[in-house]
């Protein structure tokens, strides 16, 4: 009885040492990848990390310069999508979570925002070329920031409706019982308890838009020049470092590596500032 | 016994429905004022339902309706007309699960006063303060107004949320199990806040506790399935009940 014992638990024991096994070395092979990836970018971008890079505006073949241009057009875009996506986004999340609870119509837009979630990026920037871009008759900053507000909306949409939905409905019935109105039971109480998740939303909605370059190519294209304009051609990071990375000029290869360390630099901070506000969740 | 009572609701032929289903039928009844009034019963009989009747909370649910009359001082709580948030301004609720808002301890007490009055940072603090000291917690969180309301331990958590409700000045105040969450101390400490509000607030409390029910309440209301069985002084109705069903249910037959 007892060896019979034994040898059970000798063969559980085997068996959890192989699955033990098998998980670590499957996290290695993930994290490896991930660790060359970061490893190429950082020692490839940082030979032309200097001063210059955010000084300079792109330069032409065979000068030096730095990415000033690209950094500050991104910025711009991103703003103006973050702008108007995250309204509309917390505010039709809202809805969903709060007024439309089992009704039909809550399905179908929560249907739709998730084919929206997965469309394939070149096919947003495909349709804003069709309606902004060809009607104005050239390419523009504004309609870069749309392509990038429409692939900002669904992520801010989708947090929002999650995050509210985790709200205890017992929370929403105590602020309801002291007579409080529904708006404001929304706004004082819902948001605060789901504050920190929707602005994780937010923000890793601005990891995604970030790195996008397919919807730029089509629509802000990019601009040799320094340029605020967004009526205009505007200079960004993804589209510089494709166009920089495929140049057989060595000065403008160097720049897309530190464009692409930038970039990976700035989802990296983004990712540890939501992973700390999700920690903060937790009662203070 | 003290002179026959004011009576501050009545409540006149309630039927009540979630959906089809028919879940509470022809109650009667008058709740005396400035009495603590127990609901006791098997669980599912309606008690939690009724009480929630009483501050409309039910009509927040598509598909739950009440028909008959709830006369609070002579209004019909069920009419067509109440604004809703004002009943609530009225009747306030307490519910099983502490439910503290997720923020500082202060702001949740000042979250309801807020809604009715605005006041001068001294008054307020002075209401928080009064109303705190009403639920009996005033000691224990003074130091830490500005601390989250949620880092108080679930007893504290519970008495916060009463403090909460008598902040806004009701004139009723429901507590649907308040102690069902909390330990024996946690739950003593409620039942002598209890006893103490009875003086200025007409409470209803939902227990499914017979012994919380004897304790704390002067009078209370028996129900099975959806009827209200027998209702009168809490002493009377544990003594001497006048229905079998009760007395089978009050000395641990079913239920």
């Amino acid at each position: 009885m007892k060896a019979a014992g034994n040898a059970r638990y000798l063969r559980r024991r085997v068996w959890n040492i192989f699955n033990l096994g098998m998980a670590m070395a499957t996290t290695l092979f993930g994290l490896f990848w991930l660790v060359w990836i970061l490893w190429t970018t950082l020692s490839y971008g940082a030979t032309a990390f200097n001063l210059e890079l955010f000084t300079g505006d792109t330069p032409a073949p065979g000068s030096i310069g730095g990415l000033r241009n690209a950094f500050v057009g991104s910025l711009l875009m991103i703003g103006v999508a973050v702008l108007i996506g995250t309204p509309v986004g917390i505010l039709a999340g809202t809805y969903l979570a709060e007024f439309a609870q089992g009704r039909r119509l809550a399905g179908a837009i929560r249907f739709f925002n998730d084919i929206l979630l997965s469309a394939p990026s070149i096919v947003i920037g495909l349709f804003i070329y069709a309606v902004v871009v060809v009607p104005m008759g050239h390419f523009s900053g504004l309609a870069g920031a749309l392509s990038l507000a429409i692939l900002f909306l669904p992520v801010v949409l989708r947090t929002t409706d999650e995050m509210l939905g985790l709200v205890p409905s017992t929370m929403r019935e105590a602020a309801l019982a002291l007579g409080a109105p529904h708006w404001k039971m929304i706004v004082q109480v819902s948001y605060r308890a789901a504050r920190s998740g929707i602005l994780t939303g937010v923000l890793l909605a601005v990891a995604r838009i970030s790195g996008e370059t397919a919807p730029l190519l089509f629509t802000a294209l990019s601009n040799q020049f320094f340029s605020t304009n967004l009526d205009q051609p505007i200079a960004n990071v993804p589209v510089v470092i494709f166009q920089f990375a495929m140049s057989p000029y060595p000065e403008w290869q160097h720049l897309a590596w530190a464009g692409a360390l930038i970039a990976a630099m700035a989802v990296l901070v983004l990712s540890l500032v939501s992973r700390f506000l999700i920690k903060d969740r937790s009662p203070r | 016994m003290p002179e026959p009572q004011k009576t501050k609701i009545s409540v006149r032929h309630l039927d009540f429905f979630y959906g089809s289903n028919h879940s509470l039928r022809d109650i009667n009844l008058d709740v005396p004022e400035r009495q603590v009034t127990a609901f006791i019963g098997p669980s599912g009989c309606g008690k939690s339902t009724l009480l929630r009747v009483f501050n409309r909370m039910y009509s927040l649910y598509p598909g739950q309706r009440a028909t008959g009359e709830v006369l609070l001082d002579g209004d019909n709580v069920l009419a067509l007309g109440m604004d809703v948030n004002l009943l609530r301004a009225k009747v306030g609720m307490v519910f099983q699960k502490p439910t503290p808002f997720p923020m500082s301890i202060y702001d949740n007490i000042a979250f309801g006063i807020k809604l009715y009055e605005r006041l001068r940072k001294v008054e307020m603090d002075e209401r928080v303060e009064q109303a705190l000291r009403q639920a009996a917690l005033w000691e224990e969180v003074k130091d830490k107004l500005k601390t989250s309301g949620l880092g108080l331990s679930g007893g504290q958590q519970q008495r916060l949320c009463i403090a909460r409700a008598v902040a806004v000045k009701p004139e009723v105040i429901l507590l649907d199990e308040p102690t069902s969450a909390l330990d024996p101390i946690a739950t003593l400490k409620i039942e002598e806040l209890v006893s103490e509000l009875r003086n200025h607030f007409t409470i209803l409390i939902v227990t499914h506790n017979m012994q919380q029910a004897a304790r704390v309440s002067d009078y209370t209301a028996f129900m099975y399935i959806g009827e209200m069985v027998e209702f009168g002084p809490t002493n009377q109705l544990f003594t001497n009940p006048s229905k079998k069903q009760t007395e089978d249910y009050i000395t641990g037959r079913y239920g």
